[in-house]
């Protein structure tokens, strides 16, 4: 810690150096936080342990390590579920795509104003009241199996394809309402000082609202995404061959369920960074609206 | 024809049936101050949300640069680039920089290519004494500093007529005279300025005719020595004696 005067470029007189009773209170808490990290560690140290033995100590630990946790099945099914897994990332990347389309249409539609759109705001409303109460597995049966019957095409549908409209149709009515809660709380008086400017309804919502609607709501938009991440799993359901329906078949033929494990790890591993990201933005965010405050 | 540059003509606004304006008959010449006094809740604000066509009016006219905007053929948004509004809330767009919120309208609105909307808008920031500030964002700077980007994003467009409300009634007593002299410099320029104030010390000094208000009726008005010294109607002399202690 060096205590050189801060030189004032500014034209005011430098700061006296740091005063030791300011090192001191720095060097205390430079100790407690050495202290609380030892702590938490011991802590973590000692609860994995406890499972551990309680595990290894379980009758029928033997069985269940060799039909989940088998290092042979681990790597050979690696390669299948992993291809799977690609269709998932596929379809994610899609699905993401198209949810943002359809759920920024629906908020900005919802936050019309005036009697001429009525009918539009309801069609709206009752589109994402109707897809946020049906379970997604609903939604999915519904489109995968609803669709083909219909027998608009000659040949099959790709169930990949039938899974990324369900994903569409049931996120973007998540995604929607979070939009539109992030609108409502931009406060009217910026869309007055933008219109006042003489910028147009749709210039106003696209250049002051929905910016500063999408920067209230990161944290809850980034959970939805980290749902939909593990959810693009279900499209298995429909028979596309992802990594949950690639580890199914690896199952089928060996009665071993380490490929399910595998795929499991692989969904989580998806996620984490996004996860992490997540907790980082929130945190920042915290931080950023009560500045200056040290608790 | 008219010859003002703003005219009002019998203007009524309602809420619900809460008539706010009854009628009101005002004028504004180009290069003209002038200041709209009232108690709270007297038309104000309503009044200068209905010139710049943020609230309908119920009935009246008003013409603004010879043309009547009540007329609902007119497009509201050509009406309000040529107006420029501040508020007494400041209401800068916190997600854009200080040099692109006094921007944002020469570029999106008037079509005025980056560069020389930048070149412009530093232009402004200069003479406001915050060009040093251009690339921070609102939140960075005190109200008195905020309200004076207000103001030079509302005028950065030259805007034929300026509309501004109580913009000091939310500053700080020692930041209310860095905004005050920002006005009173647009004034010797020659701007056209409707303003609602409650700093009665300001109106003497700075507008060619004062306004009185009460209840969305003009009660008096005229030049400020006499409304503000000599006011005929009882009306006026018990707001200013309120106002003034
Ligand atoms: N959007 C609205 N809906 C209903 N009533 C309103 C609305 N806006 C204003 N009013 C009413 O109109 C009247 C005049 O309000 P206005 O804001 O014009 O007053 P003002 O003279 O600007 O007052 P102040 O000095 O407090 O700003 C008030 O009684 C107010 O309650
Ligand atoms: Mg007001």
């Amino acid at each position: 810690m060096t205590s050189a005067p801060v030189t004032g470029g500014d034209g005011f007189a430098p700061l006296p150096p740091v005063s030791a009773l300011e090192l001191d209170r720095r060097h205390f808490r430079r100790r407690q936080t050495t202290k609380s990290l030892f702590v938490s560690l011991g802590s973590t140290v000692l609860f994995a342990t406890v499972i551990a033995i309680v595990l290894a100590n379980s009758p029928g630990w033997q069985i269940a390590r060799d039909t989940f946790f088998n290092p042979d099945y681990f790597w050979s099914s690696f390669p299948k579920v992993w291809h799977g897994l690609l269709l998932n990332l596929r379809v994610l990347v899609v699905s993401v795509i198209g949810v943002a389309i359809v759920a920024t249409l629906l908020a900005s539609i919802r936050s019309l104003r005036g009697a001429v759109f009525f009918p539009l705001r309801f069609l709206a409303a009752a589109y994402t009241d109707l897809f946020r109460g049906t379970p997604f597995l609903i939604v999915l049966y519904l489109i995968g199996f609803g669709v083909p019957a219909l027998g608009f095409n000659d040949r099959p549908i790709d169930a990949a394809v039938l899974g990324t409209i369900a994903l569409v149709l049931s996120y973007s009515a998540y995604v929607a309402e979070v939009l539109r809660a992030g609108i409502e709380a931009v406060h009217p008086s910026q869309r007055l000082a933008a219109r006042s400017l003489g910028l147009s309804h749709y210039r106003s919502l696209t250049l002051i609202v929905l910016p500063q609607a999408l920067r209230k709501v990161t944290p809850a938009l980034m959970n939805d995404f980290v749902s939909m991440q593990k959810d693009v799993g279900l499209i298995s359901v429909l028979g596309a061959v992802d990594a949950i329906r690639a580890a199914q078949n690896l199952t089928a033929l060996s009665y071993n369920y380490t490929p399910y494990v595998v795929a499991g790890l692989m969904f989580v591993a998806l996620s984490w960074p996004f996860i992490r990201l997540t907790d980082w933005i929130s945190a920042r965010q915290q931080r950023r609206e009560q500045m200056g405050g040290a608790v | 024809m008219p010859e003002h540059l703003l005219d009002i003509r019998g203007v009524v606004k309602k809420f619900d049936a809460n008539p706010v304006l009854r009628g009101i008959d005002l004028s504004v010449d180009a290069h003209e101050v002038v200041v709209l006094i009232g108690a709270s809740g007297s038309g104000k604000s309503t009044l200068l949300r209905t010139i710049n066509l943020l609230e309908r009016v119920d009935d009246g006219q008003i013409f603004v640069d010879g043309q009547d905007v009540t007329d609902p053929r007119v497009k509201g948004d050509a009406v309000r680039a040529n107006i420029g509004v501040v508020f007494q809330h400041y209401n800068l767009f916190p997600h854009l920089s200080v040099l692109s919120n006094v921007t944002l309208a020469l570029r999106k609105v008037h079509g005025v290519a980056k560069d020389t909307a930048n070149e412009r808008g530093l232009a402004l920031l200069d003479r406001i004494g915050l060009a040093a500030k251009a690339n921070d964002y609102p939140d960075r700077l005190s109200g008195g500093q905020q309200q004076r980007v207000a103001i030079a994003r509302a005028i950065a467009t030259n805007p034929v007529l300026l509309l501004l409300d109580e913009i000091t009634s939310a500053l700080d007593p020692q930041l209310v005279g860095e905004v005050l002299d920002l006005v009173t410099e647009l004034k010797e320029q020659g701007s056209t300025i409707l303003m609602a104030t409650h700093e009665i010390g300001f109106a003497r000094k700075v507008a060619d005719r004062v306004v009185f208000l009460k209840g969305g009726v003009i009660v008096e008005q005229g030049p400020p020595a006499q409304i503000l010294e000599n006011p005929v109607e009882p009306e006026t002399q018990e707001f200013l004696s309120r106002v003034m202690r």
